[in-house]
């Protein structure tokens, strides 16, 4: 199964470092991952999505928390979360399919950042399952590249799942 | 301060009783600031004997073992001894020069990433960029080498760190906000063990290097007495419970008795204390203990269902937990099973032929008899490994020393003369193989000018035994490149030791302790052991002893890799 973790960690030098070594020394597969400073004089905060079993996870989360300069982890699949992804698709967009492609902007929600005589750069932040979706229906037009960020997530107080 | 006066400042604090290192250009300030320090120093021949003493010294007293060397070259020949502590969970704070903080990412001369190199290999590392955090860091590397799990921490601190001056004081205490080891069991899991104890009829315990890293033997010795139930341990748990006594299995697994393999295999109940259930240990996984509810007792949760599915977890430390425990525990009979396991003992023993040649199993039982079973014991890698756990019945914890989970081949000897300073009123016996002895004895240096009485027996038999007998066992006998007499003018394809080899023995290890300054004794009679032995132990300072043996002689019973525990391969004799 597929799981989102979120980490605080001690905002030393190397910390990356000891999480992506511990992921390859243990042969545990990381999906994504991102790593921010949401405030600077603060811990930092990392989010993997990870596969596995429930032994593999359970093992990931133990040995993580093991990692003297990890703080928290919380596997936020276990409850209520929100979890978004940020992509920007440079697709081929001439004159003439411009107006094709705002209506998947609308339907999607996304944004056109730039705009040239043959490309058009959008962004769409949303769910993963939405962001695969929005690739998916730009493909027929030629997509020249794309930049997806890991996943980003938070516990929810409330219930569902976004 | 400085920072270099901080460090010996810290070791002090600590209490550090005793230092191995080698200096170098990034270190000369720490050793500048040893100079008028009253820490005794002891100035190894390479730094891998450095940490092994670190870790031996740390193994014998249970204090933390500290090792110092320079950058670069120095830090990286610390390698192979921080990832041998770090696999046995052994207390060890390694201190390493670097190069000044500006030259750093540079490839500047003498510098190595040792922070990069040393992650996976110690329980934590820092690496000081500034001077102000000296006090912290130290304080931490202490801290977090002997609580938990303990463990190697290396501490790298660039020259100019050395010379820059702090105000900071070193902390008497200290708080990591992320690092927070369960010791008190969780109580209603105990009650858990204690009534699945009281449920079980074929208890057996199973105890590891835990018990020992936790200071829990008398702890362990009162449960297994409480509830009757006969006790196997680890190589690492070798000494927590006497050998001696009739509810004793000894050791398990690869090597293990088949009276513990059997009792492990036909148990309804499997408690393990400080283990951590390592492939040697269970054979082919699934088979392992396929009977018996699991009960894991460890202070680190990721040894927990790691290996095995368990039943009953309990995190925490041990000496809290079997505390708790003993506290509540019914007291058991369990009678069938004894006599069963008694029955498994007597048919079942461990055994070796008696050919009138000097068997390594005889040599063996003859130090555990001179010594009383009082000395502490290292040993080196391979069969004379083996031999020693199965043949010695050790009875003490602290008094088997040897590196199990890396099998580090060279351990033993700095081990032993680590080991010896820690007790300096103890017998240091390494127990070694000719190949092994020959990747630290440089350190033979050492020993005769500190006057460390450490003694090694070697037990001869001219090869690489272990990697032989496999050969010997699972290829053929083809014997490629285990024979340590093997010269240019040797056939390619030996398959056997007979008329023709070359009869010389590089080196002659008598005329080598004598080189160094030591006494060397030999001898290939089996008559002769006891009384070799015997001037060995009335011989003032490091002796070597080399006995003889047959390169045929391999370790019984045996395990295939991969192979259910109680599938053994049975001796000869
Ligand atoms: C540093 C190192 N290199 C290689 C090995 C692989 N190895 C395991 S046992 C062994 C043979 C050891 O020979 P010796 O020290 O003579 O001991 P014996 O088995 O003959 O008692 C070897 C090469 C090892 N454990 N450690």
């Amino acid at each position: 199964m597929r799981h989102i973790i979120n980490l605080e960690v001690e905002n030393n030098a190397g910390v990356l470092a000891r999480i992506a070594g511990l992921f390859s020394a243990r042969g545990f597969n990381i999906e994504a991952l991102s790593v921010g400073q949401a405030d600077p004089n603060a811990t930092a905060r990392m989010t993997l999505v990870v596969r596995g079993n429930d032994e593999v996870i359970e093992q990931i989360n133990k040995q993580l928390n093991k990692l003297i300069d990890v703080i928290r982890v919380t596997d936020v699949t276990k409850n209520y979360y929100v979890s978004r992804d940020l992509v920007l698709v440079k697709v081929t967009a001439t004159p003439t399919k411009r107006n094709d492609i705002s209506q998947l902007i609308n339907i999607f929600g996304a944004k056109v950042v730039d705009i040239s005589n043959k490309t058009m750069i959008l962004e769409l932040g949303s769910s993963e399952a939405k962001v695969n979706a929005f690739i998916e229906t730009l493909r027929p037009f030629g997509i020249k590249e794309i930049a997806r960020s890991g996943t980003i997530s938070m516990l929810r107080d409330s219930s569902g799942t976004f | 301060m400085t920072g270099a006066e901080m460090i010996i400042h810290a070791l002090k604090k600590e209490g550090v009783r005793a230092l191995f290192g080698y200096p170098g250009g990034a270190v000369i300030d720490i050793f500048d600031a040893l100079y008028n320090s009253d820490i005794p120093f002891y100035l190894t021949r390479h730094e891998q004997g450095a940490a092994h003493a670190a870790d031996g010294f740390a193994r014998a007293s249970g204090e933390v073992g500290v090792c110092i060397a320079t950058s670069g070259p120095g830090a990286t020949n610390l390698v192979t001894g921080l990832a041998t502590a770090h696999m046995d969970s052994i207390p060890i704070v390694a201190i390493t020069g670097q190069v000044h903080t500006h030259l750093i990412g540079n490839d500047a001369f003498q510098e190595v990433d040792i922070v990069g190199i040393s992650r996976p290999i110690t329980k934590h590392n820092y690496l000081v960029s500034n001077i102000d955090d000296l006090p912290h860091i130290l304080k931490s590397a202490f801290y977090l080498a002997q609580s938990g799990r303990p463990g190697p921490v290396l501490v790298d601190i660039p020259k100019d760190i050395q010379q820059a001056k702090t105000s900071k004081p070193y902390p008497d205490s200290i708080e990591i906000k992320s690092y927070k080891p369960t010791i008190k069991g969780h109580m209603p899991q105990i009650q858990n063990v204690s009534k699945a104890i009281a449920a079980s009829n074929r208890p057996v315990i199973y105890a590891g290097g835990g018990v020992i890293s936790s200071s829990a033997s008398d702890e362990l010795r009162q449960f297994a007495k409480i509830i009757n139930a006969p006790v196997t341990t680890t190589l690492m748990g070798l000494g927590v419970y006497p050998e001696t006594d009739k509810n004793s299995l000894k050791m398990l697994g690869m090597h293990g008795t088949e009276y513990a393999n059997y009792a492990i295999q036909e148990a309804d109940l499997l408690i393990a204390v400080g283990a951590r259930f390592d492939d040697r240990v269970t054979g082919k996984v699934d088979k392992f203990a396929s009977k018996a509810k699991i009960i894991h007792m460890d202070i680190d949760p990721t040894t927990i269902r790691k290996n095995v599915q368990v039943n009953i977890p309990v995190v925490g430390d041990i000496k809290h937990v079997l505390h708790e425990l003993n506290k509540i525990v019914e007291p058991k009979e369990n009678k069938e099973w004894l006599e069963q396991i008694y029955k498994w003992k007597k048919d079942h023993p461990l055994k070796y032929k008696n050919d009138g040649r000097i068997q390594p199993q005889y040599v063996i039982e003859q130090i555990a008899e001179l010594t009383n079973r009082k000395a502490i014991i290292t040993t080196e890698v391979g069969q004379n490994q083996m031999w020693t756990a199965q043949f010695y019945n050790f009875t003490h914890p602290r008094t088997f020393l040897s590196s199990g989970g890396l099998g580090t081949m060279g351990y033993g000897f700095p081990a032993a003369i680590g080991a010896q300073v820690a007790q300096p009123d103890k017998i240091v016996v390494d127990i070694a193989g000719d190949g092994s002895i020959q990747m630290n004895i440089q350190e033979l240096a050492t020993a005769v000018l500190y006057q460390i009485p450490v003694k090694i027996v070697i037990l001869n038999n001219h090869s690489l035994g272990m990697v032989r007998q496999w050969q010997a066992i699972f290829y053929d006998r083809r014997f490629s490149s285990t024979c340590l007499r093997r010269n240019i003018n040797c056939p390619p394809d030996c398959d056997q030791t007979g008329e023709n080899c070359p009869k010389v023995y590089v080196p002659n290890f008598t005329k080598l302790a004598e080189a160094y300054g030591a006494t060397g004794f030999f001898t290939n009679k089996v008559e002769e052991v006891k009384p070799t032995l015997e001037k060995m132990l009335n011989t003032p300072g490091p002796v070597i002893v080399e006995f003889e043996i047959e390169a045929e002689e391999n370790v019984y019973p045996m395990v295939p890799a991969g192979a259910p525990i109680n599938e053994m391969i049975r001796g000869m004799a």
